[in-house]
């Protein structure tokens, strides 16, 4: 027998290695997708940066074609400008934060767009492969100005510094700009492109966005309020949802003495009583040196954590969901709904999952104004911490609640109603399915919290429908009797010898005299929309 | 004689521009009153038609409806019938007749009066019989006419153009057609002693081709089918007025049956009229016993045959022993036989065996 003549190779890759390799899972699969997930990373980015200071963002993205389009391969080289007026970044973190994979601000417990420290990066990587041109970055914190020209080390995850330049800063400009190439298909992105700006627009009323795409063309996305939500607090983790890896760190770093300090310094919720019951249950001494743990006990201690039932709820302060007001000031904005259409935005109590607190805000747009959707089925806008989603809609858990679990007749919606459902998932951990970020998972709490916030908005929409049947029917009443007193008075004025026919008006009023208050109370249902239920 | 009749048809058509007008008013003065017009009549749904066993025929019961202008699905009719009411007074005014199809024609093109169909219009102007209590001849509104009459009987007209002209009903070999004219005209003098109604028009033809008129003194009359209320009226008067004995002559199955049971007690469909029915009227065949009593050709009875024989047993206006012995018989011989059966034994033996047996049994 002999040795097969195979040679195994062993060797291990750098994390932007593993991104190189499989960029199609954070979204640059085509050329298409490459253009929308980089503006989607680059404007995710900048608007984390304006709110986390509670600033409205003001963002001006400009897509230049450079080279033409590529007849072979269908797309063409592209520079994607964004400027932001966020808090800039410190000089220091810029090449890393561009240039290093998993490098990033947001790895702390509360609600941001982006989790991963990815984004950027990934952006800056597939331009790079695409093209072979550095990225341009430019930001200031408010003092001086940081001009970087850099490119990445793949191989090695670690950025390099072609130039960096530092300017005065006379007019106090703060923000931050990108500036990169890459490869890409803006034609076949264009809609979803537009679609993605448009309901980001709608899902952040405050922030203001210009576009300049490729074919010069403007679009403008003005920001219809100065208010923005309440930015969220960094809070310690609930022992709810911790998991081994985690506490065997914060056991290994802690500088308390006993397990029962442990809890209550590293938990939210936790106070003395607490503690002292949980360490009971989970069979842990209080006194013991959280260093001493032994990894049978950090995992006893992990499963009593996930059965023990006196824990607070997970504080939602970490959490940043819009408001009833502000989502539909949004949704009123780019749907340019009138008065008279029916909009009611409601926002559910916190709930949580697995540990992880979430709010689930709901909307639901009706009137004249909306046109029908082309496959008759409903609308659905769907965001999770303020981002769009726009794929894979019929996996996502909102898809299933709007289509499976709400029996929409019993609201007295029909098919073919032009009905608009938004839905808003906060949360410090979206239940994504893939890392794509574009469909939410159906876990159970959160689809309950969904179905129950669209039922209740349901509620008044078949108040409003209801009643704007009556009102349809009212009118056609009238519209009857309009046609037919009119004869009945002639004829029977020619078959009694009269010269005139008998006045009919007082017949009209009183049939008519129901409708203005029927229009009132149709009036009335956003003004319902406003009240504590 | 001749002034006389002239007047008593204007008093009658006087009489009914009046109840007209009289109706006009009343909506006239609901809406000056700001009231939504409405109008009451008999209800003719199944549960007020009512069999008056006194009089042998359908009558409306007392249940009363009303049509109000202020319910959304009563205005249309509603608007019709006004519409309807105004067109028949102005057949009156002008003095000419429409026939059921022509009403519905005559609303082609009023906006929002517009019938449907002939069934709607037909239904508003039995609205019309029912709210005025008259029959539609009165307001000179016919049906199709395809009956006809022969005999010695002398009429003259009324209908305008023809004013006090008279004429023989003999004088046309193929009968003279009951329409609006021979309707409203005076019955001057007859020869005749009694009235022989056909269901059938070739039979009608053979007896006047067999002088049947002379040889039993008789005036002809031919149904074309379920008669027509204006040939019901004709042999009304015919048996009131000049007290002449009605004789029916159909064919042997229920629908025979029926069409001369029709002509004696009436229909359903009319039970808010009077004056149509003629209870002293006579079925004389032929009879399910004719069939086995004369061995005629026959025809096996068909399930529908059956099934409309057993509706007649139920229906009261044929609870004499002579329906009911009859309708048992065809059930029993599952047999039926058309009136030309005869034809088997010489075109003339109808005219000169059965029905002379048949009327002497009368």
């Amino acid at each position: 027998m002999t040795k097969p003549e195979v040679e195994i190779t062993y060797q291990s890759i750098s994390p932007s290695d593993f991104f190189y390799r499989n960029r199609e899972i954070a979204g640059f699969s085509n050329p298409s997708r490459a253009i929308y997930a980089a503006v989607r990373e680059l404007l995710e980015n900048s608007l984390d940066a304006c709110e986390s200071i509670s600033i409205p963002p003001k963002i001006y993205l400009r897509i230049t074609e450079i080279t033409p389009s590529d007849a072979e391969r269908e797309s063409a080289v592209y520079v994607l400008r964004i400027e932001d007026n966020g808090t800039g970044i410190p000089s220091e973190h810029i090449p890393r934060c561009f240039g290093q994979v998993f490098y990033g601000s947001k790895y702390n417990l509360k609600q941001a767009r982006g989790t991963f420290g990815l984004g950027g990066t990934i952006t800056v990587l597939y331009g790079q492969i695409t093209t072979h041109k550095p990225v341009k970055v430019v930001s200031s914190t408010g003092v001086e100005i940081h001009e970087y020209e850099m490119m990445i080390d793949i191989e090695y995850n670690r950025p390099m510094i072609l130039r960096h330049t530092v300017l005065e800063n006379k007019k106090g400009w703060r923000g931050t700009i990108v500036e990169l190439h890459l490869e890409g298909d803006y034609t076949r992105s264009m809609s979803k492109l537009y679609e993605y700006l448009k309901q980001t627009a709608m899902v952040c009323p405050y922030a203001d966005i210009t576009f300049v795409d490729p074919k010069g063309r403007l679009y403008r996305f003005e920001s219809a309020t100065n208010v923005m939500p309440k930015p969220p607090k960094t809070v310690r983790p609930h022992p709810h949802g911790i998991d081994v890896e985690t506490l065997r760190r914060m056991t290994a770093t802690s500088k308390v003495k006993n397990m029962k300090l442990f809890m209550i310094e590293q938990f939210q919720g936790v106070g003395v009583m607490t503690a002292e019951k949980f360490l009971n249950f989970a069979g842990i001494d209080p006194k013991t040196d959280p260093k001493s743990l032994s990894p049978d006990d950090v995992v006893k201690l992990v499963r009593a954590a996930k059965e023990f039932k006196e824990f607070l709820r997970p504080d939602a302060s970490c959490l940043s969901p819009l408001g009833e007001e502000l989502l539909s000031t949004g949704i009123r904005k780019e749907l340019n709904l009138t008065e008279k259409d029916f909009l009611r935005v409601y926002q559910r109590h916190p709930s949580t999952y697995s540990g992880f607190p979430f709010i689930v805000e709901a909307a639901i747009a009706l009137g004249r104004s909306l046109s029908k959707n082309e496959e008759g089925s409903k609308m659905i806008y769907r965001f999770a911490n303020r981002i769009p989603l726009l794929f894979d809609e019929s996996s996502c858990v909102v898809w299933k609640v709007v289509n499976k679990n709400i029996n929409w007749s019993t609201y007295k919606v029909s098919n073919d109603t032009p009905l608009v459902i938004a839905v808003h998932l906060c949360s410090t951990k979206i239940p994504y399915k893939s890392v794509g970020k574009e469909f939410l998972a159906d876990q159970p709490e959160v689809e309950k919290e969904i179905t129950n916030a669209l039922r209740h908005i349901a509620r008044y929409l078949r108040l409003y429908i209801s009643r704007n049947i009556r009102l349809a029917k009212e009118k056609r009443r009238l519209n009857v009797f309009e046609k037919f007193l009119p004869k009945i008075a002639e004829f029977s004025a020619k078959l009694a010898d009269k010269p005139e026919p008998p006045d009919i008006k007082p017949l009209l009023n009183a049939v008519g005299a129901e409708l203005p208050e029927v229009e009132r109370k149709i009036r009335e249902v956003p003004q319902i929309a406003g009240e504590n239920d | 004689m001749q002034e006389k009749t002239i007047r008593e048809s204007d008093k009658q058509r006087e009489s009914m521009e009046r109840a007209l007008k009289t109706l006009g008013n009343l909506i006239y003065d609901q809406i000056t009153n700001r009231e939504f017009p409405w109008i009451m009549m008999q209800s003719r749904s199944m549960d007020n038609i009512i069999y008056d066993s006194e009089i042998k025929q359908y009558v409306l019961g007392d249940k009363m409806v009303r049509r109000h202008s202020r319910n959304i699905a009563h205005i249309r009719p509603f608007t019709q019938f006004i519409w309807t009411a105004w067109f028949a007074r102005e057949l009156l005014r002008l003095r000419k007749t429409s026939t059921l199809r022509e009403v519905y024609y005559s609303a082609r093109g009023q906006r929002d009066i517009e019938f449907k169909n002939q069934t709607e219009s037909d239904n508003i102007i039995t609205d019309l019989e029912t709210a005025l209590n008259r029959p539609r001849e009165d307001f000179n509104v016919y049906p199709e006419e395809r009956s006809a009459i022969f005999g010695d009987l002398t009429i003259e007209y009324t209908v305008p153009g023809y004013e006090g002209k008279r004429m023989n009903l003999t004088e046309h070999p193929d009968g003279v057609m009951i329409g609006p004219a021979l309707t409203s005209s005076e019955f001057i003098e007859t020869s005749a002693d009694k009235v022989l109604v056909i269901e059938k028009g070739a039979m009608f033809t053979r007896l006047v081709e067999e002088r049947a008129h002379e040889r039993f003194n008789a005036l002809l009359i031919h149904t074309a089918g379920q008669s027509p209320r204006s040939t019901r009226t004709i042999i009304q008067r015919l048996c009131r007025d000049k007290k002449m004995p009605v004789y029916i002559f159909t064919d042997g199955d229920p629908w025979g049956i029926h069409i001369a049971m029709v002509i004696i007690s009436g229909s359903i469909n009319a039970a808010h009229l009077r004056g149509l029915a003629t209870p002293e009227a006579k079925w004389i065949g032929v009879w399910a016993t004719d069939i086995i009593n004369y061995d005629l050709p026959t025809e096996n009875l068909t399930d529908f045959d059956l099934k409309r024989l057993k509706e007649l047993k139920e229906d009261p206006r044929y609870r004499e022993e002579l329906w009911q012995r009859e309708i048992n018989t065809f059930m029993k011989i599952g047999k039926k036989a058309e009136l030309e059966a005869f034809s088997r034994y010489g075109l003339t033996y109808i005219v000169d065996e059965y029905l002379p047996a048949k009327l002497e049994l009368a």
